[in-house]
This record gives structure tokens, sequence and C-alpha cells, in this order.
């Protein structure tokens, strides 16, 4: 039932939507709301309360409070009085079990007062021990509100804009919009945010946006929620407008459906041309209750009974009701029966924002309310907001509560009663900020809007102090409700691929991440991709190794303080394995330097390490200040290593290059055209087998593999993965940075001393692996095999004399040498070739050796061949 | 940390382009001492106030530059991209 069309009403009559409730059709109007169409239908029950899962209707009609929360599209605790209703719209009401009008948890309002005060979880069923799991169980599926739907999370996306204003006026009302009039007119780029669609009419000379500031941060950044999309507002001025927040009385029964807040009143009547009740009393302690009256006459609503509380003192008011909707107020006595009860505590100015933003919070005794001072430079309160506008209300009088019968709610979101508040002060919680988080007084969805105020009011009574002693809680952000996925953003997993991605997954690749890559695990036969490496002809894509330039007159002199190594003496066309180290000694990264001329090196690192390594040259250069040029080429070129006996003949095939092992020997980089492919050809082996390491430009990827494929195919060529790579790389004992050492690691007791030539002037932690030496080695990583030919666990323990003292890194089953292989991090005394472990596997213990020698060629005659 | 740090290359950015990686610090010029080589490696002077410290726009110019910041209050009053040697 609507009334005839109102001043200033909002529908389109024209178009009328269909949604459902429920499952049942309901219809509504262009320019409702989902709560305003509902009401429209006689809908008066909303949802039920928090705890006492009490009935609960429209209360505010703007967004402050709990009781018009419903699931909408799957999307939880949406509060419909200000979500525009959309046609087709699902629309659920939660927080029951069985029915919205038969919850059959209410009985914790029937029974639960006495029994469930304030904090009663945290002293009741903590006994006996043993049936927490069951207390637990039905606890978590009571509390909360509201269900997120598991299976369509992920349908709705969320996004992030930075945006810029020189003013960002937050609150589109009248004085908002006279500040944005004034800053535009001195010429600035005024930017206002409203969350009410009903007021973004756009200005003269500036731009009003659709919206809701959720708080403000440090450096002037306001997050705007703007549905799926959070903007991230910078401005050099702010300017908060948000207006002031209706208060509610408190009294009891103040929580029945049909009592409400006078917003509601006018926007029912104004905008959606509703009548709010048939009979109605008013109980007003400032202006706004009393200005509903023409409203609610205009609704022909018959007015019962109009309190102004300024004029008339009232010593007792308590709403009654039956099935949970008002039906009766009593004022001293005098029953009233109505069914819809306006309720006015007076305004207090919105000034979380200012308080986000850092400013202070003082008591007005005059007038009752609470008004940020010593707003920070470039923050500005107009309005309400500031103060303006509000007259003397009659503070004392909006506390009702030790009157009357029945449950008097100080706040609606989190079902904290004024007996709740006076037992945490009786418990000894004396400061605000201690009772807030004991009773979760402004906790809830509204943040303290209706509740904050009337907790203060009841807590200074309390004490038989005043608000200004009893002070406010700390205000944060948010200060409007938001979607958890607005702050998460898209959820973004980066991936990378490499050019060759599509060609592999063709071939059968299975793929994995390795960090943030998407790289081949195998073509489907991990051990048989090995066994080909060994006897014939492998070929895997490494384009994720990642690649660097270093030129310029100081690279030599750069590449010498950086790595341990020397470079100095590294000839043209010469390649040497180098392992980056932090000045206190530990392993970052490992890679291979190449010499490509005089002053020209090209360097490669691990897949994961590119990032970092790129930044650590960077930072180094920054801090020495050398003649060296850094250009990252990771994702400009691809790579491919071949490997195997019968590398020699396809590059051979490839190539115009003289690939005898004479012209083109182990550890050599050469510069040719790999089928017409414009390559740098790098002659080293990671997988033990003879091998060359291609890097091309990445857009001939796919082509380069093709050719390979077709070139060798006589030869017994095979793409391999990942996996085999790693039973390869670990029958010749090579390290995986990462994953055999950590962050603790160095590159003498990762038995590699050989690397660190301590002899030169300096590099970066030559001086922490000098003290290495002279403190002596704690620890050295060594190669073991299992006797029993079980493999461990990765991260496994080496057991000694009954307890922890070593790890396992790695362990595979190596196919080609019939051995259980591995390397582990062991006692110094245990670094022997041949000495006894004690392996841990699945809770027994295997016998293994240490092996001080790679387990396949230790002498690197297939490398070399 | 939401403040805006002026990139000598690219003027003021959000802070969460950056890295930061702490006070400038003074390498040992030779053979350091343990003592010096702990001080240097693990001991900072974790200052209230203004401290010097390395920057790099790593989502930006990827420049690595020093900046004077108020650690109370996130006020950077300088930048300076360190001069070659």
């Amino acid at each position: 039932m609507r009334l005839p069309p109102q001043p200033g009403e909002r529908l389109d009559r024209g178009r009328e939507l269909e949604f459902t409730f429920h499952g049942a059709e309901v219809r509504g109007f262009e320019g409702d709301s989902i709560a305003s169409a509902l009401f429209g239908e006689g809908q008066r029950v909303f949802s039920r309360s928090f705890k006492y899962h009490r009935p609960r209707g429209l209360l505010c009609c703007q967004g402050t409070c709990p009781n018009c929360m419903l699931a909408v599209d799957s999307i939880p605790n949406v509060r419909t009085c200000v979500t525009p209703l959309t046609e087709g719209a699902r629309v659920e009401a939660q927080n029951f079990r069985g029915s919205l009008d038969h919850d059959l948890l209410a009985v914790t309002d029937k029974i639960g007062g006495p029994f469930t005060p304030v904090g009663f979880y945290y002293r009741t069923m903590i006994r006996p021990r043993r049936f927490w799991p069951l207390y637990e169980k039905f606890l978590r599926s009571v509390a909360g509100l509201g269900k997120i739907d598991k299976h369509r999370g992920r349908e709705r996306r969320y996004d992030v804009e930075h945006r810029r204003a020189e003013v960002l006026v937050i609150g589109a009302g009248a004085s908002g919009r006279e500040a944005a009039r004034r800053h535009a007119a001195e010429g600035r780029h005024v930017v206002v945010v409203e969350a009410d669609p009903a007021r973004l009419d756009a200005g003269e000379g500036f731009e009003v946006i659709s919206g809701t500031a959720i708080g403000i941060y440090e450096g002037g950044l306001v997050p705007v929620d703007a549905g799926t999309v959070l903007y991230r507002y910078r401005a050099e001025r702010i300017v908060v407008a948000a207006g002031a927040v209706e208060q509610p009385l408190v009294f009891p029964g103040n929580d029945l459906v049909g009592v409400v807040l006078p917003e509601a009143v006018r926007r029912l009547v104004g905008r959606w041309s509703l009548r709010p009740g048939a009979r109605a009393v008013v109980i007003s302690a400032d202006d706004g209750g009393l200005d509903t009256v023409g409203f609610l006459e205009r609704a022909g609503t018959e007015l019962a009974e109009v309190v102004d509380l300024r004029e008339r003192r009232v010593r007792e008011i308590a709403a009654k009701g039956k099935g949970g909707r008002v039906e009766a107020v009593s004022l001293d006595g005098k029953q009233i029966a109505c069914d819809l009860l306006v309720m006015s505590g007076g305004r207090q100015p919105a000034y979380a924002l200012l308080a986000h933003a850092g400013a202070k919070v003082n008591y007005d005794h005059n007038r009752g309310i609470f008004l940020a001072a010593e707003l920070p430079s470039g923050v500005e309160a107009v309005g309400a907001a500031a103060g303006d506008g509000i007259s003397a209300g009659i503070p004392a009088a909006t506390y009702n509560g030790a009157s009357g019968k029945g449950k008097c709610f100080v706040c609606v979101c989190e079902d904290v009663t004024d007996k709740d508040v006076k037992r945490a002060i009786a418990e000894g919680f004396d400061s605000i900020e201690l009772a807030k988080r004991y009773t979760t007084v402004t906790m809830g969805p509204c943040q303290g809007k209706l509740c904050h105020v009337p907790s203060i009011r009841l807590y200074a009574r309390e004490n038989e102090t005043d608000e200004a002693t009893i002070g406010t809680t700390t205000a944060r952000p948010p200060w409007q409700p938001v979607e958890l996925g607005l702050l998460a953003g898209r959820p973004h997993e980066p991936a990378q691929r490499t050019s060759i991605h599509h060609r592999h997954k063709e071939l059968g690749a299975k793929m994995m991440w390795t960090g943030t890559w998407r790289r081949p695990h195998s073509y489907g036969d991990p051990a048989g991709e090995a066994k080909n490496t060994h006897d014939a002809l492998g070929v895997i894509d490494v384009s994720t190794l990642g690649k660097l330039l270093v030129s310029g007159p100081d690279a030599v002199a750069f590449l010498e303080r950086l790595y341990p190594n020397r470079f100095a003496d590294l000839k043209t066309g010469r390649i040497r394995y180098g392992v980056l180290n932090s000045d206190a000694g530990r392993i970052m990264d490992d890679g291979t330097i190449a010499r490509l001329a005089e002053d020209d090196f090209y360097v490669t690192t691990t897949s994961t390490g590119a990032g970092a390594v790129v930044e650590w040259f960077e930072w180094w250069n920054a801090v020495w200040g050398m003649d060296v040029e850094i250009v990252n080429v990771t994702g400009a070129l691809a790579a491919v290593n071949v490997a195997g006996p019968n590398a020699r003949e396809l590059m051979a095939r490839l190539t115009d290059l003289d690939v005898s092992s004479e012209a083109f020997t182990y550890l050599d980089a050469k510069h040719a055209h790999v089928t017409g492919v414009p390559s740098l050809i790098l002659r080293i082996g990671f997988v033990g087998e003879l091998g060359y390491e291609i890097h091309f430009p990445s857009p001939y990827g796919e082509h380069l593999l093709d050719e390979i494929l077709e070139h060798g195919a006589d030869l017994g060529v095979r793409p391999f993965g990942l996996e085999p790579q790693r039973i390869l790389r670990l029958e010749k004992m090579h390290i995986l940075v990462g994953q055999d050492t950590d962050s603790e690691s160095n590159v003498l007791e990762a038995s590699m001393p050989w690397i660190a030539k301590l002899d030169k002037d300096d590099f970066v932690g030559k001086w922490s692996l000098e003290h290495v030496l002279e403190r002596g080695f704690r620890e050295q990583l060594v190669g073991f095999e299992t006797e029993s030919g079980v493999v461990p666990d990765e991260g496994g323990q080496i057991v000694i004399g009954g307890r922890p003292g070593g790890r396992v890194t790695s362990a595979r089953w190596s196919d080609h040498l019939g051995r259980a292989i591995g390397m582990a991090w062991v006692p110094p005394d245990l670094a022997e070739e041949d000495a006894e472990l004690a392996v841990k596997v699945n809770g027994s213990v295997e016998k293994a050796r240490v092996r001080l020698r790679p387990f396949f060629d230790p002498d690197g005659e297939h490398l070399r061949m | 940390m939401s403040f805006l740090l002026p990139c000598p290359n690219c003027g003021p950015r959000p802070v969460d382009e950056f890295t930061c990686t702490g006070e400038v610090t003074v390498r040992p010029q030779s053979s350091p001492t343990f003592r010096e080589l702990t001080d240097y490696l693990y001991f900072r002077r974790n200052a209230a106030g203004v401290q010097r410290e390395w920057w790099c726009h790593r989502l930006g110019c990827e420049a690595w530059f020093q900046a004077e910041r108020d650690t109370r209050t996130n006020e950077v009053l300088s930048t300076e991209v360190p001069a070659e040697k």
C-alpha cells in the first residue's frame, strides 16, 4: 500500500521491479530501497538480533543500525535500507533457526536474560573441560551475523583505484555543498563524496561521487567504498561534512519493532510514500522528533501523543509489545496504544572521521554533545559535524532504564542492555575503554553511532560523574561497515608464464607453481624424462632464470666486490659459477656469470631470486657509486637448456658453430644464430650431462622449442620438467638455494669453500666468512644415500644419540644410480666420507652413509665431454 | 603507514610503492674487529626522530635513494640520489 504521490517522492511508479524474499515473489518500484519495498509489501520484522534473537524492524532507515541487514544475492549483512532495489534481487533474512517469524533461538531472550549476562561465555561453558568441543560447536553455529556463501564468494570482483583531489568533501548535504562551492570558486579541484543516492546531484564547479568515506588515514588518505571499487583518495584538504547522527532514547522495550528514529519517518513517508504506522506516539528530547509530526499527518497516521522532553518531565517510559512489535507505550503509568513510537534523543555530530585524522574530542556541556577540536592542518569540519545547528537537548532525559521492566538496550547491534553496562561497572571495569571491550558496546556494525553516547551517559550516571570525565573511546576506521573483499582488493595471484607456456601444455606438461612462475613439473614421466636426458637428449625451459646485463668501466670491480669469486681473471667468452652473499656471510642466491666483453657481463640468477638480486645489485651500486649499468632482461629473454650425450649433435644441426669440444669447451659462452634466432649459448650443465643453455629473445620461445624437437627427433630428444631436473641436479650434488640452504647458510659450511677467495681485499660477506673460519664450523652440508633405498622426507631429521642433530634438505630416488640419494646438514664431525647417519623416516630410523663427492660423474667427465 | 614519499624521480607517491631497507649504515673500511662487524651488521640507532634511510622505488622507477624521515611523524624532510663517486 502506497500513499498518493508525495512531494519529493523518489519512486518511479511506472517501473515496477520484481524480486524475491525467501523465494516468494515480491514487488517494489524503481527508486525504492530493498527495505522500503519490503516494508511496502507489509514486512515489519527484518531480522533477528545478535544475541537474544529478538525480532527487529526498521529503526534508522539511513544505513546506521543493523536491523535491516539481509543477505542479498548471497552477500551477507547488506544494509537494505540504503541499498537501491534491483530487478530480480534474491533477498533473505539471516540469524535465525526455523523461520524469521518463529526463530527457535529466540529462547535465549526468554530464559537467557539472567543466565547470559555480558561476558557469560568467558565464565560458563568452560567446565567440564572435556565438553568444550561440544560447546564450541554450538557457539560457532550461533555466533556472528549472516553466512558467507563459500561457493559464490569469488564471483564478486573488487578493485582499487588511486585518485587525487585538491579538496575532498565528505558529505553532500547543504554545508558540504557550500564548502565545495567555496573551494571551487577559488579554483581548486573539488570532489564531494556522498553515500545517499538522493543527494548525488552534480554541483557547480565540483563533482559529486557516490560512495562512503570509511576513514581518514595518515597522509590524508581517504578510502571511499563505492560498491565494488575502493577509491583511495588523496587530497590536500579534507572537509568533513558528515552531519550528525540521531540518537535513540534508552528505555525498556526501545528495540521493539515499530520504535523508530525520526529519519525513518521522514524517509518512509517523504521518499517512498509509505505509511509508517497507524497510530503514533512521538517522544523527543530535541526538535528532531517534533518535525516528524508533519510527515505523520501527511501519511494519515493518527497522532496519539507528542511528548517534548524539554518541556515535560517524564519519569517512566516503557514500550510494550506483542510478538516483538510495539503495542503500547507507558508514560508515567499512562498506557497509550500505538504501533509506531518515534523517539529522538538529540543529534550527535559525526566526529569519528575527524578523530581518525587526529582531532581531539571534547564534551560540550551546554548542548550535551561531543565535538571534535584541535583539527589537524588540512582538515576542516563544517555543518552539523562541526556542531552547527545542533540545539541544546536534555541529555539526562534520554535515559529511562531504571524505571521499567523488560530489556532496555544501550546497544542494539550487540544486544547489550543497561544491566550489562551496570554489571561491567560493578565488576570493576572502571574505564570506558575496558568496559567497551568487556561489554562490546560500540563494537557492532553501527560502530558506536547509536550506542557510544548513550553508553557514556549511562557510565557517567552510574559513576556519579559527567560525560567529560568519562571521555570517549578511540575512534578507528572503518566508520561505515565495509565488505572485506573491498579491503582485500582483486584477488591477485600473480602468475608468470614463460613464452613457451602454451607449448608445454600441448606437450602434456603437468604445471606447478615455483614462486610466482608456472613451470612444467614433468610431462607425465619424471623418471623416464631423467633417464632420457642421461641416455639421449633432454630439453628444459629455463626462461624463468633471472638475467641481468652488467656493464660499464667498473663492471669487473663491481662483480669482484659483490661475489666472493674472482672475475678480474675471467676471460672474455668464459663463464664462472657464483654465489651471492650478504655482508653477514649468508647465501642469498647463485647463478652463472659470463664475460661477454671486457666491460660486459651476463649474469643469471635463480628463478625466484631475480627481483631480489636486481634490487641488491642496484643498491650496492648506489652505495658504492660505481660506473656500472644494470639492465634486467629476465622477461626479454627466454632460455632453454639442451642436455644429454646427443646435445652436441643437435647444436651442430641448429647452428653454424664449430661445436667440437676443443672449439666450444665447457664454460664457454658464444653468440650464434640458433635456427636463425640470435642467441647467447652458455655451455654449462646444471643437470650433469653435456649441456648448452640457449638464451634468446622471448618471442621466439615456441619456435625454438619446436625446432629443437623436430631436429632432435632422431636423436631421441624429449622435454623434461622440473622434477626430473631436481633428480638430475641432486645426482650431481648441485645445491638449490632456498631448498638446501636457508637464511643462516654460508658457502663454507655449505661445502663450497672454493667459491670464497678470502685472499681478495674485500667482497660482500668476506669478514663474516672469516669469522666462520675462526669460530669453526657448526654444521656442514653433505650428500647421503640410505642403505635400504628408502627415500626420507625433505625436512626429515638426522638423529644423533636419540636427539635431532641434523636435517635432510633434499632426497630423491635415482633410477640411474639405483639408489636413494639426498643432501643434509650434519654436525662437522659427521661430514666425512662413509660416516654413518641415522635418518628418521616415518617414525623409524634408517641407516645412511655420507657422500662428499657427487653421486654421478664425480669428476665432471660428462660435462666436459 | 599510508604517507606519501617524494621519489626524487617520480615525485610524491604512496609509500607502499617503495621498499625501505632501514637506516643508512657505514660499512667498515677494512678488516673490522668482531665487535665492529656485529655493530655494523646488527646494531641500529633506531632513532625516535630524524633518521637517514635507504629507500627504493620498487614499483616505480626502481631507483635507490636516501631519505631523511622523522620516525615519529613520518614527515620526509629531504630525499637524495647519492652521486657517483
